[in-house]
Parts: structure tokens; sequence; C-alpha cells
């Protein structure tokens, strides 16, 4: 897989406009730098250079400590400079893995791991628009900031690829680095798919097949997973042929979820890369990656982990609340708030359990503040004030006035003692456990 | 009055003291560059006098080479592929300059791109040498040396890659400054090699020289390969009572022109008058500095120019003239996979043996002392003889460019056919002072054997 997050930096990756492009007057987000105007020079932005290393060590990466931009060179009408600012053999983060946890159709649940090639920073490419026999040229996005993340060849089907794609997800939205909004291709996602028949990876790492289709133009995870889907069967067929598929880039068509071919790649195109001379090699200290490694608040997997074992969550609830890192925050707030409260009347659950019931059957709706959630939770659950003497007088007064349902009880119709708990609740106006009356209604007829 | 041949710091005095104003010095100049320009094609356009802000250089007029982007001034490169293009923006140098209270007189012709060391290779006709119109200023910068050797401007501004400043500047006889690598930004200089590139100043005297370095030297936030070095103070580094040691070496000393050869060695005989010492030193041989620097230098020429792609600017790419095309298609292929290992790669490895080397004579001597070009003006058109005319004729200023340290060259002299000798400084990374000291006492001792008056004296 290649993923591309554009980070959400305040500014663009190698010059001052505003890295937040979306919406504006075409070409309105530009400068000299970004237009690759002659003389124009980059100077890269450190805060992209320090959330790419926080991606890199959330990806369980080693981060290189000598590192360089480098220039890739292609022509495109979207490309000012000719050429890409990217990094080709020193990236700022490689060797990494990714550990996921699946849980199968039994409950069990097993682990995989993921592991990641190589994490570098570059700059995006402006944006081409067909309009009849124009094509019109947009460089608002041109030099935005922009994460590549590729992976080993781990993924054994689509289902797995979706996963990986869902965790990545939430883990760049958790670091707080990307909107990683796939609608507005602030993440953007290719496979490469080709076919292997082994299963074991280190034959498969040294078989690896003679071809490879990039599929493009990917825009959510299902889309993904029916294209790989689709990529799966149309090469299968070739392969059963005893052919070769053709090595290239293909689209997906979401309407008809079929892949069709863009471009050749059986020439490899030569991007010429060599180190940027505009821009000075890269030295990270120990103490400058420990201090952004700081900054990774608490992952969404571990988060997992932590619900199951502290709170002991059912795995459903803990997967759900650690999906968005404002809803787990949130739910740690109400924990903090609510534990302080003595007058909760949870039966058996533990309140964190409780609480991640209610909001993941959104009981109540998580869009209000967290005292006004609390409120309305505590009453859900307030411990109900019993009037002992006055539910002592209800009791013998609704076995007496009701002969015929205690009588029915007796002679085995159990529910009859329903009419009589019905009875006792609504002279308690509520204030009173129906459980607990039923219980104590049963003895006393027991003893008649 | 009487203006000619007046240098920087005469003008700036006589403006500081009312005794003329900076509209009447403009319009001297302007009046000079429309009679003599026809003639001498240095300039491409022409600027007219606008306020200026006050500081250091008010009022002072100054010519910009044309591959530094001025902002609403056409800016080519003397290229035609840039023929109409009108920068927005202004380079950090000219930036600089005008917050000092520069006044620009003009942009001057170059190679195209800076691709040569003739200004033949320009898109707009070649510069002639105001010393000998049918011959060559040099270049790339030769018409920013052809504006101060013929005075239709004190100053310019120049940029060197390998050469460009010091070998014009030695064939028209006039003062040119290579600074440090970093030492002065490179923001809004249409690239060359990147690596290399250095804008620097053309000058008639030592001091016109540093006084302009004073006011371009600098970290600068929009290129990111500028120094962080504190910039001294280069005018009193430049009149300190020094004794130096100077290293000439050997290997140097080869295939130099006899006229060439001779001048150097009076020269030398000139320091050790001055009590300076003077030694025999070793370098790597320069040959070795042609080939790193043609390898790396092409290779980030055929990506520089890689923007010029016809969707902007007006024009396609059949506009580039032949030499920028061969000096794509070399980088083009040095870069190709398969090939950037064996060319690329080991150019880098032997950079860093040649910047091993100078800083080992460094340890032993103050200053290398060497001819910048192994002759003096050539014809225009005998360029076409040599396949690397640029490489051959600044063989002796390679091994500074592919280093990044800094080198002047200054007048030294008159060869038999009448035509300026050059004479080379090259000094230790960011110590332009000592480069600018020893200029200066060889200035003061000789007056540069009166070789700008003579090369003025046709245009008075």
């Amino acid at each position: 897989m290649e993923i591309h997050v554009e980070l959400k930096t305040k500014s663009k990756m190698f010059c001052q406009c505003s890295a937040n492009y979306f919406g504006k007057e075409p070409n309105s987000n530009t400068c000299p730098v970004c237009l690759g105007m002659p003389g124009a020079l980059p100077v890269p932005n450190k805060q992209a250079v320090e959330w790419t290393v926080k991606i890199g060590k959330a990806l369980n990466c080693s981060i290189n400590k000598r590192t360089k931009f480098d220039r890739k060179h292609y022509y495109y009408p979207d490309l000012p400079k000719g050429y890409q600012i990217s990094q080709y053999d020193e990236p700022i983060a490689v060797k990494g893995h990714l550990d996921i946890t699946f849980k199968g159709k039994d409950n069990s649940l097993t682990e995989k791991r993921f592991n990641i090639t190589r994490v570098h920073l570059e700059e995006d490419t402006g944006k081409l628009t067909h309009a009849g026999e124009d094509t019109l040229v947009d460089f608002n996005r041109s030099s935005v900031p922009l994460v590549e993340i590729v992976t080993e060849p781990d993924f054994e089907n689509a289902d797995d690829v979706k996963v990986f794609l869902e965790e990545l997800h939430t883990i760049i939205r958790t670091l707080d680095v990307s909107d990683a909004d796939m609608e507005k291709g602030s993440m953007r996602m290719e496979p490469n798919i080709s076919l292997s028949l082994y299963e074991n990876k280190e034959e498969r790492m040294k078989n690896l097949p003679k071809y490879k289709v990039e599929v493009k133009n990917i825009n959510s995870f299902n889309f993904a997973k029916k294209a790989i889907e689709y990529e799966l069967k149309r090469q299968a067929e070739i392969l059963d042929k005893g052919e070769t598929p053709t090595q290239e880039t293909r689209g997906y068509n979401e309407d008809k979820g079929i892949t069709y071919s863009q471009r050749s790649k059986e020439e490899a195109q030569d991007y010429r890369y060599f180190p940027e001379p505009d821009i000075p090699p890269m030295e990270f200290t120990d103490d400058f990656i420990e201090k952004v490694e700081k900054t990774i608040p608490e992952l969404p997997a571990s988060k997992v982990k932590s619900y199951l074992n502290d709170y002991q969550l059912k795995y459903d609830d803990a997967f759900i609340l650690t999906r968005d890192s404002s809803l787990s925050t949130y739910y740690e707030k109400l924990i903090a708030v609510l534990s302080k409260e003595k007058q909760l009347d949870l039966k058996k659950q533990n309140l964190e359990q409780a609480l991640a019931n209610v909001i993941v059957n959104k009981r109540i709706q998580t869009n209000i503040s967290e005292k006004e959630f609390a409120e309305k939770f505590i009453k859900m659950f307030a411990r109900v004030e019993v009037d002992e003497s006055q539910l002592e007088t209800s009791l013998e007064k609704a076995i007496q006035e009701n002969p015929k349902a205690v009588s029915d009880y007796k002679s085995g119709k159990t529910n009859a003692v329903m009419a009589l708990v019905g009875t006792v609740m609504r002279e308690m106006r509520g204030q009173a456990d129906a459980m607990d009356v039923r219980k104590r209604l049963e003895e006393k007829i027991n003893k008649i | 009055m009487d203006i000619f041949g007046k240098s920087l710091t005469e003008l700036r005095d006589l403006i500081k003291s009312n005794k003329i104003s900076s509209k009447e010095l403009f319009s001297y100049f302007a009046k000079r560059a429309e009679k003599y320009n026809s003639d001498l094609n240095a300039y491409l356009t022409m600027i007219d006098f606008t306020d200026h802000s006050e500081g250091d250089l008010s009022g002072i007029p100054i010519a910009i080479k044309d591959n530094f982007c001025t902002q609403g001034v056409r800016t080519t490169a003397s290229a035609k592929v840039l023929d109409s293009f009108i920068p927005p923006y202004e380079s950090t140098v000219t930036r600089r300059l005008k917050e000092a209270g520069v006044l620009f007189t003009g942009k001057t012709n170059m190679d195209a791109w800076a691709h040569g060391s003739s200004t033949e290779t320009s898109d707009y006709g070649p510069t002639k040498n105001p010393w000998d119109t049918t011959r060559a200023p040099g270049g790339s910068s030769g018409g920013s040396a052809a504006v101060v050797s013929s005075f239709l401007a004190p100053a310019a501004i120049g940029s060197e890659t390998a050469g460009s400043i010091r070998q014009p500047a030695s064939w028209c006889g006039i003062v040119g400054l290579k600074p440090t690598y970093g030492r002065v930004s490179r923001y809004g200089v249409i690239a060359m090699g990147s690596s290399f590139d250095c804008p620097g100043p053309m000058t008639q005297t030592v001091e016109d020289a540093a006084m302009i370095l004073q006011v371009i030297a600098g970290k600068d936030p929009y290129d990111a390969t500028s120094a962080t070095e504190e910039v001294p103070d280069y005018r009193k580094q430049m009149t300190e009572k020094r004794t130096l040691t100077f290293g000439v070496p050997d290997e140097y000393m080869k295939g130099l022109d006899r006229d060439v050869e001779k001048k150097v060695e009076e020269s030398l005989k000139v320091l050790e008058k001055l009590g300076h010492k003077v030694k025999r030193v070793s370098l790597l041989d320069p040959k070795y500095s042609i080939s790193v620097y043609t390898i790396l230098q092409r290779a980030e020429v055929s990506s520089n120019l890689a923007r010029y792609d016809g969707i902007r600017y007006g024009n396609g790419r059949d506009a580039f003239g032949s030499e920028a095309k061969r000096r794509m298609m070399l980088g083009t292929y040095t870069l190709s996979h398969g090939y950037y290992d064996a060319f690329y790669k080991k150019a880098q490895k032997i950079k860093t043996l040649i910047i091993e080397d100078l800083k080992r004579v460094f340890d032993d001597v103050d200053l290398i002392v060497a001819a910048p070009t192994p002759m003096t003006a050539l014809k225009l058109g005998e360029f076409e003889k040599y396949p690397f005319f640029g490489e051959t004729m600044d063989v002796l200023n390679e091994a500074a460019a592919v280093a990044g340290t800094p080198a002047i060259s200054i007048p030294c002299g008159l060869d038999s056919k009448g035509l300026p000798v050059g004479l080379q400084f090259m000094g230790n990374y960011f110590d332009e002072g000592t480069i600018l000291n020893a200029a200066y006492q060889f200035e003061k001792e000789t007056n540069f054997f009166d070789v700008l008056a003579e090369g003025r004296k046709k245009y008075e």
C-alpha cells in the first residue's frame, strides 16, 4: 500500500502560503515559491518535519538521524518546477510496523502485523480540471506538505487492507497532524496489487510476482476493498490462462465497481532523483526525536487494551470508543466525573461498562457537554430512595386487597405477582425498585 | 562636476555632501548608456529613475545582471524563453540594495542562463569588450563587467557559478569578488548550478566591493542554504595592517599564456615587496575540479531548467539556445538510472577531496594566489573552437567554485596586446575579509597599474 496524507500545518511545505487550500478561488493561494517561479527557493516547514517524525514513531519506525530532500523529475502541468521535492534514499522514517487486532467470527481475538517500509515527506502538486477542450490548472494545493507511507506486501486479502487503512486513519487523526479526510483528498491510498501463490512471507518476498498493478482514485475504505477484490479476480483470471497481467496504473470507477487501465508502466519511469541542492541535509538529535515522541498521545490500539484490562469493557465497546480520540477523551472525562457520584445504581455493571453501553447504544447523545451528559446519566441511574415503612404498608395493603392474585400465584401462576408489583409501584410513585418489590411480595405470599 | 571615473565611495560622498543629487547622478549614467550601449550591448533593459530609500548607499546607481529578479522590471537571464517575464517579486540581493538606497541603472547582458564564459550565448547578441569591441568581455557576467569597465555604471552586481564574476572582471580589467557560497542569498537569482551560484560585486575599487558585500551579505530566511555566520565589518577588515602568507600552487601556473604568467610573477614580487610571505604550495590538479564541476553543474542545470516547460512564460522549450540544450542533455544523461552512481555520486566524492585539499593548504597559508584565467580576452567567435569553452577559461576558478570558497580577481597590468590581465586571491571559507585586505594593499601599492583609467579612456 502507498498512502498519502496531507498535513494540516499552518503554512505550506516550502513557503508561507496557507496549507489550507480547500474551497479557495483557484490560484489565489500561491506565491513565487509554490508556483516554481525563476529564482524562488524552498525553505522546509519545521512543523511538517516534526510531524513526519511523529507519524514515523507512531508507526514504530526507526528515524533516520540524517535525512535529506531529493528532486523527483517528471513533466506534468500540475508540477510547476518540473520536479517534485520528495525524499528518495534517506527518508525520515523506515522499518516500522503496525499490529492490528482482528476479531474472529467466534469472538476470538488475533493479532496481525503489517510492516511499514518507509515514511517520507514531500510536497503535493497542483490540480488539473478538464473543461471541454481546455485543461485548467490550479496551484492552490501546490507544495502542501504530503506524507507518504509505504507498506510491505503483507496483505493477504482485501479485508486486511480495509482494517489496516481504518486503523491507520484513526492513528493519523489521533496524532492530530491531518484531517485525513478522504472526500477532500487529504488522505489518499494506492494499493499495488499482484498475486502470489506463496503463503510464507519469506518465500513470497524471494519470489515476488513479475508485475504490479497500481490502482488510483480511491476515496473510501470500502472502495479500496472493492477495487482490490475486483483486481484479485481480474488478475486471477489472467493468471489462470497462463498469462501475466500487464504492469500498469489503473483507475477505480466507483459507480461500476471496476478498475480500468490508465497508463502502462511497462517501462519504468526514470525520475532522475538527486539531492535537492536548495535544502541542506537535516540532522536530528536523539533529544529532538525524544521530544517529538513525547507529543504522541496514547494510540487507539493501546487504548483498547487498557479499556479491556482496566475497565473490563467488552471488546466491541472498547473498539468503538477508541476510534475517535475526542470520543475516548469524552468518555474518560465522564468516568472521572461520575466515579465521584455515590448515588448511582448500576446494578451489576461497573461504571465504565455502564457508561460505555449508554454511549455506544446512543442512549444519551455525546454532542452535549460532559456536565450535561453526566446529569442525564445520573438521572438514568439514580439510586431510588425508598421509604421503608411506607413500602411495608404498601406491600401488606396490596396482598390484602388482591386475594385473587395471591391465590393465582399460589396455585402456580407466578406471573400473577406482577399485578401486585404494579400496584405497589403505583402506590410508591415509582420510588422503589421493582425487582426488590417482586422479591419481597413473593416472600410474603409464600409465608401465607 | 566631473564624475567620470569616480568610484562608488567617492560618489557616495558627493551625494552625502549634497554636491550632486541622486537624480543628476542617475541621468549622468543613463545618458552614457544611451551613447555607448548600442556599441557594447552591455545593457538589455534600462530602468527609469525612481525614488529611493535612505541608507548606506543612498542614491548610488548600480547595474544588475539580468538573472536577478527585479520586481516590475523585465528579467530574462538573456534567454528568449523568458523574453517577456516581469517578476512580481524582488531577489534578496536587489531588495537589500534597494533598502540601502541603491538605484538600478539597468539589467545587464549575460550568457543565456549564465551558460558560458564570453556572453556570446546570450539570446540578445554578445556584449563587446570595452577594451576592444572585436573581443568578448568574458562571462557569464560580461554585461556587468563591461558597464563597469566603460563607466556606464560605477559598479555592478554579477553572479558566479564557476568564474562568471572573476573571469569577465579579469578580461575587462575591473575588480570582481565571488563570496563564499551561502554568504549572499540566492533567493530570486535565476538558478544555474544551485549548489555553486554566488552573487557578488563587480567594481572599480576594492573598497567598493567591500561596501556592496556589506549590504548584500547575511542570512536570508528565504534561502535555506544561506549561512548564519555573522557578517563582519568588511571595510574595517580591509584596512587592518596585516602581513600575510600567500601560497602559489604550482599546478595553477601551468598552461598560462606567457603574458599572463609574467604579470602574475610580477605581482608576486609586489606582494613580497609589501612584506608578505610568498611560498609555493601544491593543490590537486585543476582538471579534477573541471570534471567534478561539469558533472554536478550540468545535472543541476537539467533540473533547474525543467520548469520552463512552455506552459508559462510565453515561450516553449524550442526557444532554448543550443548551449542550454547541450547542458540539459548532458545533465539528464548523468542523472539517468544506471549512470547516477558513475557520475553524480562519484563527482560528489571528489568534491569532498577538493574541499579537503583546499583546507589543507589553508592550514599553511592565508591566501592562495593565481591567475583567474589562463589568457586575456579572446576575439568574439573564438569560443566555438572549444567544446567546453567555459570550463577551459575557468580552469583556475573551479576549485573555489566546487568548494564554495571565496575569491577575488583584480587587475595586475596589461599584456602585450594592451589587454588587462587579472590576479586572483582565493581565501578560506567566510574569509572575505582577508581577501579584501590583500587586494586593498595591492591596490594601494599599484593603483592596479592604472588599468581602470586606461580601460574607460575611450568612453570619456
